[in-house]
């Protein structure tokens, strides 16, 4: 009776430890605010292949969709730093006061901001992803692709973070082909499949023969390939939705980072810190290229893509002029990240005004 | 920039393409409106009918099951709004809200496995002919079928209802349920017929657009063109032909806007956005301004429910 007891004392000591120490390691616990459903296949569904990706490596994840950018966004984090989360990711550029003001209240608890840059707490860090690097090569394949040198490009809204990929993009399509003009057309929405359609069937019908997109849905490449075009994927990998008209795609990788974020909790080293990843790193992954591409414009992109991964190549290296001829970036000089994460004007050679 | 003809025709056959969802769903609703039901839950409707389309289509592999099942998945849904509200006589306006937040909740969550999938290439008649006569080939040829039936709908919309028994009964029974019901007309029949017409058409507008016009699955993807074609009803006071002109006007807005960005011309998009609504507002007010107009256009009883005494 006395070795039955003492056997069993034992026996459940050892599972409390094991039970313990599988807490410690593992236990953490990782949530994701999203502003949009994750059914949107496009800025939501990629973070949401990134809470995958650390739901993979051993972790548990919660995540709440379709979260508005207002009070409503508050509730949800508080609620989520109350119910035992660890780190807390908020991928939405509108969720930077509410992160902050929640942070603040839950010292415990980390807080990843996308795209934002306020880090009023030692909890808060940022993270977001050089895009614009990508455009430099689809603005490379584009000024080399088009034949009537008209280029048609959809946007969302003007933020920075629009503006910075047009400039980028222009530049370089300039940089191979000083005839083109780069056509803007604002939809006014991240994604709204139908309206995206009809701005795309827009510029296709004057005269653009190769489109770009700041918008999230497939519709812009679908029109493309329904009119004979050549388009890019954005956000995730979007040829089967149009191969003959994609020529390749910027793909969001938010998985690595995110791994490493939560891993960092676990081991106790998390740190605060603003991470602004791009090629190099990862966090932007250009799809394979296009068959329809000429042997050599592929060589070129995939020496700039390492170019620019390895920072030889700045996607703002001056020269750089605005639309009225002054001087943003002088000669020899490229753009610091301050300038970037602020440019709300059009460098040379872009069409038309920002809209107020 | 040149203007040419062919280019004034790609815009017109662009604005009349976008115009295919609104008119099919205002068409619908119009019938059901004119029967005396004031169904809110286009958006709803249009929504299942652009999931069960898609679903369909990827798991079939046929276009005609996936259309006809998204008519189908209309029908089913609007029987829901019919049992509730002529069977169990709720209120129209709230019923028809909770249809659509309804749809819009269960197609997000049928649609979490179509994320993602490429959808199907639709065919196109008389796609030979497209460069055969300046300014109208693009206009008239190389469309889907469904193109064509949403074209002619207002139509046979229009000679149904003002040409046709069936019709005059649908409007006896808007106007005056308790005098077609004294007539011996089954206005709870009538009504569940008018309600299941309009949820048909609302799944096959719903289906133009997750099959034929953006060939994909996205949450929302119907982006509040279930509350345009209600607003379209109203200006259009209920006649059908007049349905055709608002639904290009209104689908044409965007197009226009889209041109006149890419040519250089600046225009607010917000009021842009808005202007099918204020349209809306003004025709009201116009209309609600001549007592006999509202008479002669509005169904009477339109929203209020009936009760059979027996």
């Amino acid at each position: 009776m006395h070795k039955f007891l003492i056997r069993s004392f034992v026996s459940s000591l050892v599972l409390l430890f094991t039970l313990t120490v599988a807490a410690v390691a593992k236990d953490v616990k990782a949530a994701f605010v999203y502003i949009g459903p994750t059914g949107d296949h496009g800025w939501t569904y990629q973070h949401d292949v990134g809470r995958k990706a650390v739901e993979a490596a051993g972790f548990k994840t919660t995540y709440v969709e379709g979260v508005p950018e207002s009070a409503d966004a508050e509730r949800v984090l508080r609620q989520l730093a109350n119910s035992g989360h660890d780190i807390i990711f908020t991928t939405s550029f509108g969720y930077m006061n509410p992160t902050n003001k929640v942070a603040k209240e839950f010292p415990n608890v980390k807080f990843e901001h996308a795209t934002g840059y306020k880090r009023e707490h030692p909890n808060v860090a940022t993270y977001a992803a050089r895009f614009y690097e990508g455009r430099t090569i689809l603005g490379t394949i584009a000024g080399t692709m088009t034949k009537s040198n008209v280029i048609g490009y959809v946007a969302s809204f003007p933020i920075p973070e629009v503006i910075r990929g047009i400039n980028s993009f222009t530049l370089a399509a300039q940089k191979v082909n000083p005839n083109i003009k780069t056509k803007i057309v604002w939809a006014f929405t991240w994604y709204d499949p139908g309206k995206e359609a009809e701005a795309a069937k827009a510029l296709i019908d004057q005269g653009a023969d190769v489109i770009a997109q700041h918008t999230d849905s497939t519709a812009i490449v679908q029109m493309a390939e329904k009119a004979g075009v050549y388009a890019f994927g954005q956000a995730s990998d979007m040829d089967k939705f149009a191969p003959k008209a994609v020529l390749t795609s910027v793909e969001n990788n938010w998985g690595p980072y995110y791994v490493d974020r939560v891993k960092a909790v676990a081991n106790g080293t998390w740190s605060q810190k603003d991470t602004w990843h791009g090629i190099g790193d990862g966090m932007v992954v250009i799809s394979g290229l296009d068959s329809q591409m000429p042997s050599d414009l592929q060589s070129k992109v995939k020496k700039l893509q390492a170019d620019l991964a390895s920072g030889k190549v700045h996607s703002f290296t001056g020269p750089i002029y605005d639309q009225k001829g002054n001087l943003m970036v002088a000669e020899g000089k490229t753009a610091d990240d301050g300038m970037l994460a602020g440019m709300m004007t059009y460098v040379k050679g872009v069409e038309g005004d920002i809209p107020k | 920039m040149i203007i040419d003809v062919n280019f004034v025709g790609l815009i017109i056959a662009s604005i009349m393409a976008s115009a295919v969802p609104l008119i099919l769903a205002s068409c619908g609703e119009l019938i059901t409106e004119r029967s005396g039901v004031l169904n809110l839950g286009v958006e709803g409707m249009m929504i299942i009918g652009a999931i069960s389309g898609f679903a369909l289509m990827t798991v079939t592999g046929s276009l005609i099951i996936a259309v006809f099942g998204a008519m189908l998945a209309g029908v089913l849904i609007s029987t829901i709004f019919a049992f509730l509200t002529q069977t169990l006589i709720t209120n129209h306006v709230a019923t028809g809200l909770a249809l659509t937040i309804f749809g819009i909740g269960i197609s997000a969550m049928i649609g979490k496995n179509f994320v993602g999938i490429p959808g199907k290439e639709f065919p196109v008649l008389f796609e030979g002919l497209k460069d055969t006569i300046p300014l109208l080939s693009p206009i008239l040829f190389g469309h889907s079928i469904v193109f064509y039936f949403a074209f002619a709908l207002p139509f046979i919309t229009s000679y149904f209802l003002k040409k046709t028994k069936i019709g005059l009964i649908v409007r006896a029974v808007g106007d005056s349920p308790e005098s077609a019901s004294n007539q011996g007309i089954n206005v709870r029949f009538v009504r569940y017929a008018s309600i299941l017409y309009g949820g048909a058409m609302c799944g096959l507008a719903g289906a133009y657009l997750s099959m034929i016009y953006t060939p994909q699955w996205i949450e929302n993807m119907t982006g509040g063109r279930g509350w345009i074609a209600l607003a379209l009803v109203v200006f259009s006071t209920w006649n059908p032909i007049k349905i055709l002109i608002g639904a290009m006007i209104f689908g044409g807005l965007t197009i226009i806007q889209f041109h006149m960005q890419a040519i250089g011309v600046r225009i607010p998009v917000q009021f842009l956005t808005a202007l099918p609504y204020i349209v809306t507002i003004i025709v009201l007010v116009v209309i609600s301004r001549d007592s006999r107009k509202i008479r002669l256009s509005t169904p009477s009883s339109l929203g209020k429910s009936f009760h059979k005494d027996n």
